[in-house]
């Protein structure tokens, strides 16, 4: 009998602490957010040497998708000279990302836009920004509407265009084909980047163009669906994507373009610390923000944020 | 001696017990926890943002802030919508073949269907949804668009496709189950009164195993349901309703899979799909509630007999 009741004691007393652990902080996860904190506890032990080979220590990072492939190469080659220090890269989308660094669940928060656009009225003040790439959106189309004939549309074109009310290829001198808009979801950093430099802050619109969840996907259905428009980043279209890139204003989208100021479409990538970076953090921003990795940055297709001519749109 | 084995004995009987009560109960307080948490943060679009649950349900605007001020509308009749749409299409093209299926391997060709065919509607129901996404993605929507003649092959008619293909094994093996558990009395008496082989299983068989292949239909439809991926892949998300069975659309839990990872945290947009989440979970909890009723029903009734 007494064993009954300890069993059945022990049981409510398991579950009225899962309950109370629920309650107190019912929009964090606890788990992760403790397993990050010994992961930064690690990384504060790294030696105060001024030769900083022998740095160690752990970097999570989360956020961006449109950033993740750069972290993800960026870690890989920073691995290479630092074998001792451990990074992991999630995507998720710049507001979980945000939120997690915001929280303390991981070391790095990537974004497509300024911490205070998605965050809590004080939340954004902790923050770190730091400005690591310029990205370049670019619309792409079908080939098919290349070999129609566009390869350069108008900013006008383009609102008409994105916002539904040109919806045939021949009104603005291609194939005469319907207009298939192939577009990303309202919350998408790349959306907002897209509406606010190409399209003057116009909305796009959402009861006539196909979402998709990713710009990998998106590529492939513009790859595969005739007469369709869309915009990726720039990284997305090194090698040879299968698809075709328009001029903007006769502006064609290429980072010298981006660099010079004249193509209008581009916006910082943010990666956000939790107040000033610790040491190895530090040391793996600085990397990718370095001459050194540069040339590599570019040849992935992200722009080097020190060869910006123009700060502002 | 004796007396402490029997000691032991007791011991573990109490001890093994207690381990068994544990779990269930913490499965149980899972399950409301769950659910408590979805109510408390689905109900932030009613009490904080001021939406009323007629707004969300019955409008098709929908443009909610991804900010704290909110303001926006959060019409949710289009997700709903091409939920519905989807999944009662699927169930529509499943339904038969399961059936068809169900009463051919158990009636019809047993051995043929308890050593082979069975064995490869269970795989069927093992492949990841991705797997029939992609599938999905790089055979019917190209297939839509040669057969239709049509510019664009995601539609509500590749969703279904897809969820039909998906719900099928559920569907069969459920059903089968309950065919087989119709007594062989059951059977001998009506081809004792005469009756053919087809007028034993549509009259008698069928009929005395409705309520498990109702519970069949019921799973699959939850199945469906629930279903992100597959379908997200194929019914080329746009924010309208379906007009037809070419329109693309979204559904329920396509939406909260796209918009999720980058909405803004107590932001109007994210209130609004904790809601839709929300939603999906009492319409879970209405499926089971309809298999439990259905169960519940057919066992009133045998205990009449």
């Amino acid at each position: 009998m007494k064993k009954k009741m300890l069993a059945a004691f022990l049981a409510v007393f398991m579950v009225t602490g899962l309950l109370a652990g629920c309650g107190g902080q019912s929009s964090d996860n606890g788990n992760s957010s403790a397993a990050a904190e010994t992961g930064s506890a690690d990384s504060d032990t790294g030696s105060q040497s001024g030769e900083t080979k022998d740095l160690s220590g752990t970097i999570t990072a989360a956020g961006s998708s449109a950033l993740k492939p750069l972290v993800d190469d960026a870690a890989n080659a920073f691995g290479e000279e630092y074998p001792d220090v451990a990074i992991t890269a999630d995507a998720g989308g710049s507001g979980e990302g945000l939120k997690q660094v915001a929280e303390g669940t991981d070391d790095i928060g990537n974004s497509d836009v300024e911490a205070r656009e998605k965050l809590d009225a004080d939340q954004p003040d902790k923050l770190v920004d730091h400005q690591v790439c310029v990205i370049t959106m670019a619309p792409i189309v079908n080939n098919d509407v290349k070999e129609g004939g566009v390869t350069d549309l108008t900013k006008d074109q383009l609102i008409s265009i994105f916002t539904g009310q040109t919806t045939n290829w021949k009104d603005v001198g291609g194939p005469d084909e319907d207009i298939v808009l192939v577009t990303r979801p309202t919350s998408s950093g790349t959306r907002a980047t897209f509406e606010k430099y190409a399209l003057d802050g116009n909305e796009e619109a959402s009861n006539a163009s196909m979402e998709t969840d990713d710009s990998g996907v998106l590529l492939q259905n513009v790859k595969d669906t005739k007469g369709s428009i869309g915009y990726v980043a720039l990284s997305y279209l090194v090698g040879d994507p299968g698809v075709s890139t328009v001029a903007i204003d006769g502006v064609e989208p290429t980072l010298e373009n981006t660099y010079s100021g004249d193509y209008p479409v581009w916006t910082y990538e943010h990666m956000y610390t939790n107040g000033e970076p610790n040491e190895v953090c530090d040391a793996f921003i600085k990397y990718i923000m370095s001459d050194q990795y540069g040339a590599k940055m570019e040849s992935l297709g992200y722009g080097v944020s020190s060869k910006m001519t123009v700060t502002e749109h | 001696m004796i007396e402490k084995k029997k000691q032991g004995m007791f011991r573990k009987e109490y001890a093994w017990r207690g381990i068994t009560v544990f779990f269930g109960l913490f499965v149980i307080a899972l399950t409301i926890i769950i659910g408590a948490f979805l109510v408390y943060k689905g109900s932030d679009t009613f009490l904080k943002f001021g939406h009323s649950i007629w707004e969300f349900l019955g409008s098709a605007e929908w443009d909610p802030v991804d900010s704290e001020e909110g303001g926006g509308s959060v019409g949710a009749l289009i997700f709903i919508t091409g939920s519905l749409a989807v999944c009662g299409l699927a169930l529509l093209v499943a339904t038969p073949f399961s059936l068809g299926s169900a009463i051919f391997m158990t009636q019809i060709s047993e051995k043929f269907g308890g050593k082979f065919y069975r064995p490869v509607v269970e795989i069927f129901a093992g492949i990841p949804s991705v797997v029939y996404g992609w599938t999905g993605l790089t055979v019917l929507v190209p297939a839509i668009k040669t057969v239709f003649h049509r510019q664009v092959g995601h539609s509500v008619l590749a969703a279904g496709l897809v969820l039909a293909v998906m719900i099928f094994p559920t569907i069969t093996s459920v059903s089968a189950d309950a065919l087989t558990a119709v007594p062989d009395e059951c059977r001998n008496a009506a081809y004792g009164l005469g009756s053919t082989r087809w007028q034993t299983i549509w009259r008698v068989v069928v009929p005395a195993a409705a309520p498990g292949i109702i519970t069949g239909v019921i799973l699959g439809l939850a199945r469906a349901f629930g279903e992100a991926l597959a379908v997200a892949m194929v019914i080329g998300q746009t924010t309208a309703l379906p007009s037809g069975l070419f329109s693309t659309t979204k559904t329920l839990t396509t939406e909260i899979a796209a918009q999720m990872g980058n909405a803004m945290e107590g932001g109007e947009l994210k209130s609004a799909l904790w809601t839709m989440a929300l939603l999906l979970f009492l319409i879970s909890l209405l499926f089971i509630t309809l298999i439990h009723q259905i169960s519940g029903r057919s066992e009133k009734e045998k205990g009449g007999e």
